[in-house]
């Protein structure tokens, strides 16, 4: 990105962060993921974190695509497999502040057993899962998030399975920091991913998002904007909600806030003291 | 560049082949192993998270083979000198990790302790029908290496091979022991550390302005960056430019996954590592590897003393296949006996390579347990009338 000197527009400040050279991006008009890297962007400026430090870690899936396009260090891995691979480099190199960026059915199906494992040993990772209550990449099939009725191609009368409630599933896991928000809220996004980022430990943040072109159109919910309108109506804040409270039914009330912010020690944390306490006691008792 | 001395147990050792694996690893510098409990590879991560915080070293043991396969692959990223262990059905389940370490050319090493099989088969007894699976078992075009041990003191050794050779090519190397091979206790003589080369990682020197993550070297070979040292680079198991960058073409797919492919098979005669007795004057040439070979040597032996003219070939490196030496001995052999613990698979190379020239016959075994040499003497016996 070049800017001249003579100019006097404003530079947008995200601009450093992306690769621009990659625009545009594979993402619908409407779609809600370029929204939340607009807010990790800027989560990233405000935090003013060493930028040479940050890497990003995605999986499969059109949220998968995020680490693509962020001007950082960035592995766009297997399918549902963004969080070990990312838990194996921030242990190899723990001054990196490692993102995971992935979407509901890359995290939660097909890589649901290493959420909760990373949740339970507290990983300091920062898992940033944007759902959209479908697959998106693949042509819009049902998900372990899609509410009750939704259509997909794969349920075409309506899901009929429960969907997680991935704040409570966090909570209960081990997560240090759970927060949910739409695409609409982007300040807040934005203040919770710099609060994410300043955490060591599991931290989580769900951002419900919009797929026009398949959730939206499938069960005509009509555009992006009208998502979005729809999120402004139907959300509510409620800061410190008990998380078994805040599943998600079709179209109804979508409770959102951080609902969870604790300290625990991290894996690394954990692995150091244990090792330091038993080989200290070991080696004092042969002497 | 030399190992480390505080990584290397040098001495004299009474060890199983796994321990020694683990020695072996440690020596070339291992600093991180996720793993999944497995028999019978197991002794290789619990000889490892015993090891780690006194060698500096990590170890996690993850929630599957999945997550193991691929957390090695995150921390090779972050610096450090990574690998996994396992066995047949786990083996299974890192197939396309194998494919992504591949594909995104990081190199690390996968230890397959092999059972009986398929399936769960024989979880404490021996097989070796998992050689073609670390040939192709992931989907799509590539080449790994795969080394393969018939001894504790070449369970050490070669696992030092295994590391340098990952470092060298950028590939995952798949180190094929067995039950046998893995349990059985010997003599282990750990060298000097300044006895032991290690390939050091192909880190770039370049700035990063004019770093391009997968730009071939002169030998086909990109350089390598890690996490956090500002280079901001991308990483993707899709098909992908120089930059790094997917690009859905056939012409990246081409240019991509033929040297994929040629940096290992340009240098297949380079890399061709075997063990040979007696070929000089050989009529039939037995063809046998890992806990096989040692059985099969006796059969060789026993062979010799009856007067028959009989040679042995084994190869180290089962990947590349040692298509040169199979190739110059069919022109002069009456035949090869293939001996493998299995109902046919490195037979297929062997056959391959003879082209029709001399007759390839196989002695197989379903696995549980090893050949009988009788059985083996048997058939060198019939093919030589």
């Amino acid at each position: 990105m070049s800017t001249s000197s003579t100019s006097a527009l404003p530079t947008n400040p995200v601009i450093p962060i992306l690769r621009t050279e990659r625009m545009p991006h594979i993402w619908c008009p409407g779609c809600g993921i370029g929204t939340t890297v607009n807010c990790f962007a800027r989560a990233l400026v405000e935090s003013k974190l060493p930028l040479d430090k940050v890497a990003v870690v995605s999986g499969i899936g059109c949220t998968g695509r995020v680490a693509g396009y962020v001007k950082l260090d960035s592995f766009h891995t297997t399918h549902g497999r963004a969080i070990p691979f990312a838990t194996g480099l921030k242990l190899a190199n723990p001054d990196l502040t490692v993102v995971v960026y992935s979407g509901d059915g890359d995290l939660i199906a097909i890589g649901g057993n290493h959420f909760i494992h990373a949740a339970r040993r507290n990983a300091d990772l920062k898992i940033i899962c944007v759902n959209n209550f479908i697959y998106g990449m693949t042509g819009g099939q049902v998900a372990p998030t899609t509410p009750v009725g939704a259509l997909a191609t794969t349920s075409p009368y309506g899901s009929y399975e429960r969907p997680f409630n991935l704040p409570y599933l966090a909570e209960s896991s081990g997560a240090v920091y759970v927060a949910r928000w739409t695409a609409f809220h982007v300040r807040h996004i934005t203040r919770s991913m710099v609060k994410a980022f300043s955490k060591k430990g599991f931290a989580f943040i769900e951002i419900i998002a919009p797929c026009p072109t398949l959730y939206q159109r499938r069960n005509r919910l009509g555009t992006g904007l009208e998502a979005m309108q729809f999120y402004k109506q139907k959300s509510v804040i409620k800061n410190g909600a008990s998380t078994k409270d805040v599943e998600i039914s079709f179209q109804g009330e979508i409770v959102v806030g951080e609902f969870v912010n604790i300290e625990r020690p991290t894996l690394r944390q954990a692995m150091d003291l244990q090792l330091q306490r038993t080989l200290a006691s070991r080696s004092a008792t042969r002497k | 560049m030399k190992a480390d001395p505080k990584m290397v147990l040098t001495g004299v050792h009474f060890l199983d082949g796994d321990q020694a694996c683990c020695e072996g690893a440690i020596a070339a510098g291992a600093n991180f192993v996720a793993g999944y409990p497995i028999t019978p590879s197991t002794e290789i991560v619990e000889r490892y998270a015993s090891r780690a915080p006194k060698v500096g070293g990590v170890f996690l043991q993850m929630e599957d083979e999945l997550a193991s396969s691929i957390a090695i692959q995150g921390a090779v990223w972050g610096g450090a000198k990574a690998f996994t262990v396992t066995s047949g059905p786990g083996f299974s389940l890192m197939m396309e990790h194998i494919g992504f370490a591949a594909m995104t050319e990081t190199p690390c090493v996968f230890v397959d302790v092999q059972r009986g099989g398929p399936s769960t088969g024989l979880p404490t007894l021996p097989g070796q029908a998992d050689v073609m699976q670390a040939r192709w078992g992931s989907h799509g075009d590539y080449e790994i290496i795969a080394l393969c041990p018939n001894s504790p003191q070449e369970c050490f050794d070669l696992m030092i091979d295994a590391f340098n050779l990952s470092e060298q090519y950028r590939v995952p190397v798949m180190f094929m022991m067995d039950e046998c091979v893995g349990h059985m206790t010997e003599k282990v003589v750990i060298p000097p550390a300044d006895a032991i080369d290690v390939f050091p990682r192909r880190y770039t020197s370049l700035p990063p302005e004019e770093y391009f993550p997968y730009r071939p070297g002169p030998d086909g070979i990109p350089e390598m960056v890690k996490a956090g040292d500002g280079y901001h680079f991308h990483i993707t198991g899709l098909t992908h430019d120089e930059q790094g960058y997917p690009a859905m073409t056939w012409q990246e797919q081409e240019k991509l996954v033929r040297r994929l492919v040629e940096k290992i098979r340009l240098n297949g005669e380079r890399l061709e590592r075997n063990e040979t007795h007696g070929l000089e004057d050989a009529e039939i040439v037995i063809v046998a590897y890992g806990i096989s070979s040692r059985v099969a040597l006796h059969a060789v032996q026993m062979a010799r003393e009856q007067g028959l003219k009989v040679g042995f070939l084994r190869p180290l490196m089962l990947w590349p296949f040692p298509e040169k030496t199979v190739r110059e001995l069919a022109h002069r052999v009456k035949a090869f006996v293939v001996v493998e613990m299995n109902y046919g698979q490195i037979v297929y190379e062997v056959e391959r390579c003879a082209a029709g020239e001399a007759r390839t016959v196989l002695v197989p075994h379903g696995g549980g347990t090893v050949h009988d040499p009788q059985e083996i003497l048997k058939a060198i016996c019939e093919v030589a009338q």
